[in-house]
């Protein structure tokens, strides 16, 4: 068998970063850290070029014996992941300066993390989708300890390593009893040995079972999510930014590709898992949150409580259901990265804070910045008129067309307690007494970021038509 | 056929009984010794089934590398195993149970195989195992090389982030260290480094 050179084609952004990194990780090791400016800025523009090349031009199929396929849907979220990842990039510059660990090796890595996840996006075959998965495990277990003089972070690190793990290990089970009983690890093959009748056996049943366990330790959903809160808090403000977007998404993505394509003729089967895992998480991440005091805590059990939201809208199993993720992802990276550019910009004495109460008095003091938040914290609880409203709007609207009453209520509710909490840091910010005003910081780019984030939100709040136009034109790519 | 079997069986018996070794043992170093020893019966089961380039494979990267790479940490850590072990027999049942469960579950998939699967075993047979003319080391470059050509590809990319990983989170520029400058002191010329001194006979420096 040759490859031929379409496989290159389709695979040319991924190609491209993996070179760039490359070069740039060369430039860093010749030239030393006072090349970390110039690797991070470098390194942000090679992801933005990258996303760029995803639509110059578009082009869609299956690559290198069908490990790899390219869809509409898989290029919409490698999209999304790249821009999130190379906002991260250029948001943590401030942050590692000041605990002296400005190093050139930050950027890099999170560059391959970003590869591995366009990677597990294209994944067409368990083979694939696990090396893809590996790669972006390792690079983030890496950067979760990479303020190595913390314990936090180092513990966050350990904690994710050993977790993660243990889902990989789950994931690789299940996978091995797949292709024990389908006789094949390409999603084609599955697809048909499923069709064909493999769907009653048993076994298959339970390696779906291990996929979907390890997948849903990926996105943190309940009742896999013990680690988030710990691997959130602790990790270096920035990589938590980072996770609580990139890899978050891809895994989504991922988890509907692997759920929607291969393993459709098992739709039954995994829609109760889907809706309980949905349903738990959504209440999860509205109680747990409640009491919490540390912002990057806090928006660990929202990010846990928004999974459920995009679990739910997965459980619909319609292009409809697989619209609204999409939709809904794109938001909710809007508005997690505005937040997490509020939060880093938090400085008090040029000490980087993370309490809650330590916002008090943000409005007197930072009128921008508190409106900045203010706009994220109404659209994250989902008020109306405001685009995360319309995200909740359009997975609930798919989950009712889908006769799932009983969850969507729930959802309802629990979006309801949620915003209780985010309604207090409003509270907090405009109505509390603040001690001591927080610096009115000197780095830009974090101020940039959460302004642009919060016109972006109030663009997709008064017209959220262009952008469910994308999303349906990416759910098109599963159905075609 | 006879000399086939008894060979399987002193490989297998050696295989299990150093394995238990291993666990067994008292002394760290002993155990990682069993565990070379297990390792080279492991390679010669391999041989027996045809397997050569898996066995070969075994010897100089689990033997020649992983074992002796164990046998560094094990010195150089110093670890007192005697007290690491003293509630080994506390664990004994829930080790056991987790082994009866992998048991069953072998024997789980070992009963499917023989009865209802047949057609999977026949996908298998024809899904790319090679004609008996190509021995399997070339028959694994070429599926490796060519079909997985991509996942070799990003199994390289995998070990590179483990690679930068590891050093990016151990390696410290510790300032003050004096390290060897070989050509520093290769270039340096008798004039800068030597002064000749006269000195009076008699009357010291």
């Amino acid at each position: 068998m040759m490859i031929g050179l379409e496989h290159w084609t389709l695979a040319r952004p991924e190609i491209f970063l993996a070179v760039a990194t490359a070069l740039l990780l060369l430039y860093g090791v010749l030239r030393g850290e006072v090349a970390t400016a110039f690797i991070s800025v470098a390194a942000s523009v090679a992801l933005l070029a990258t996303a760029v090349l995803l639509f110059t031009p578009y082009r869609e199929g299956t690559a290198f014996a069908t490990l790899f396929i390219t869809d509409r849907l898989t290029t919409t979220m490698k999209a999304l992941v790249l821009v999130g990842a190379a906002v991260s990039i250029l948001m943590s510059r401030a942050y590692f300066e000041q605990v002296r660990a400005w190093r050139f090796e930050y950027p890099l890595i999170v560059s391959l993390a970003t590869l591995g996840m366009m990677l597990m996006i294209s994944a067409n075959d368990l083979m694939s989708l696990y090396v893809g998965l590996e790669l972006q495990s390792l690079a983030l277990y890496v950067i979760a300890a990479f303020h190595r003089d913390s314990v936090r972070s180092t513990e966050a690190g350990v904690k994710y390593f050993v977790l993660g793990s243990v889902a990989s290990g789950m994931l690789l089970f299940g996978a091995s009893l797949i292709y024990g009983f389908c006789g094949g690890t390409s999603f084609v093959q599955i697809s048909q040995a499923l069709l064909a009748g493999k769907a009653e056996e048993i076994g298959t049943v339970i390696g779906l079972v291990f996929v979907v366990a390890g997948l849903a330790f990926k996105i943190s959903a309940v009742p896999f999510h013990m680690w988030t809160p710990d691997v959130y808090e602790g990790a270096p403000t920035p990589v938590t930014a980072l996770f609580a977007v990139a890899p978050k998404i891809a895994a989504i993505s991922l988890t509907v590709s692997v759920l929607m394509g291969p393993f459709k003729p098992l739709f039954p089967q995994w829609q109760q898992i889907i809706v309980a895992t949905a349903v738990l998480s959504m209440a999860w991440g509205a109680f747990a949150a409640l009491r919490q005091p540390n912002i990057k805590r806090l928006m660990a059990y929202s990010s846990i409580g928004n999974v459920g939201y995009v679990l739910l809208g997965l459980a619909a199993g319609s292009e409809r259901g697989v619209q609204s993720v999409v939709f809904y992802l794109a938001i909710y990276m809007v508005m997690t990265l505005g937040v997490f550019a509020v939060i880093l910009a938090m400085r008090r004495r040029g000490i980087m804070v993370e309490g809650v109460s330590d916002l008090a008095g943000l409005g007197k003091d930072h009128p921008m910045l508190a409106l900045a938040m203010l706009i994220f914290m109404f659209s994250m609880a989902g008020i109306p008129p405001l685009a995360g409203f319309w995200g909740k709007l359009y997975i609930f609207m798919a989950a009712i067309e889908a006769e799932l009453f009983w969850p969507a209520v729930l959802g309802v509710l629990a979006s309801v307690v949620a915003s209780y909490y985010y309604l207090r840091i409003v509270k907090v910010m405009y109505f509390d007494e603040g001690t001591e005003a927080l610096d009115s910081s000197s780095f830009s780019v974090n101020r940039a970021v959460a302004m642009v984030a919060a016109v972006l939100l109030a663009v997709f709040s008064l017209a959220p038509q262009p952008l469910s136009l994308i999303a349906e034109a990416a759910a098109k790519g599963l159905f075609p | 056929m006879l000399l086939q079997a008894i060979a399987f069986y002193v490989f297998a018996a050696v295989t299990v009984a150093s394995g238990t070794m291993v666990v067994v043992s008292r002394n760290p170093v002993y155990s990682v010794l069993f565990l070379i020893l297990a390792f080279f019966n492991a390679a010669a089961l391999f041989v027996l089934i045809g397997a050569e380039f898996i066995a070969m494979i075994l010897v100089i990267v689990y033997v020649g590398a992983v074992a002796v790479l164990f046998l560094f940490v094990v010195m150089m850590l110093d670890i007192n195993m005697s007290k690491l072990k003293e509630g080994f027999l506390d664990y004994l049942p829930i080790g056991a149970m987790i082994g009866a469960a992998l048991l069953a579950e072998i024997l789980f998939g070992l009963g499917v195989w023989g009865s209802g699967a047949s057609d999977t075993v026949q996908a298998f047979n024809s899904a790319g195992i090679p004609p008996a003319a190509i021995d399997n080391t070339r028959a694994i470059g070429q599926v490796l090389y060519t079909q997985y050509f991509y996942l070799f590809q990003v199994s390289g990319l995998v070990l590179l982030v483990a690679m930068i990983g590891a050093i990016v989170l151990t390696l410290r520029n510790r300032p003050g260290v004096r390290r060897q400058r070989v050509s520093d002191q290769l270039y340096r010329s008798k004039e800068e480094t030597m002064t000749v001194v006269k000195v009076p006979s008699r009357e010291g420096v």
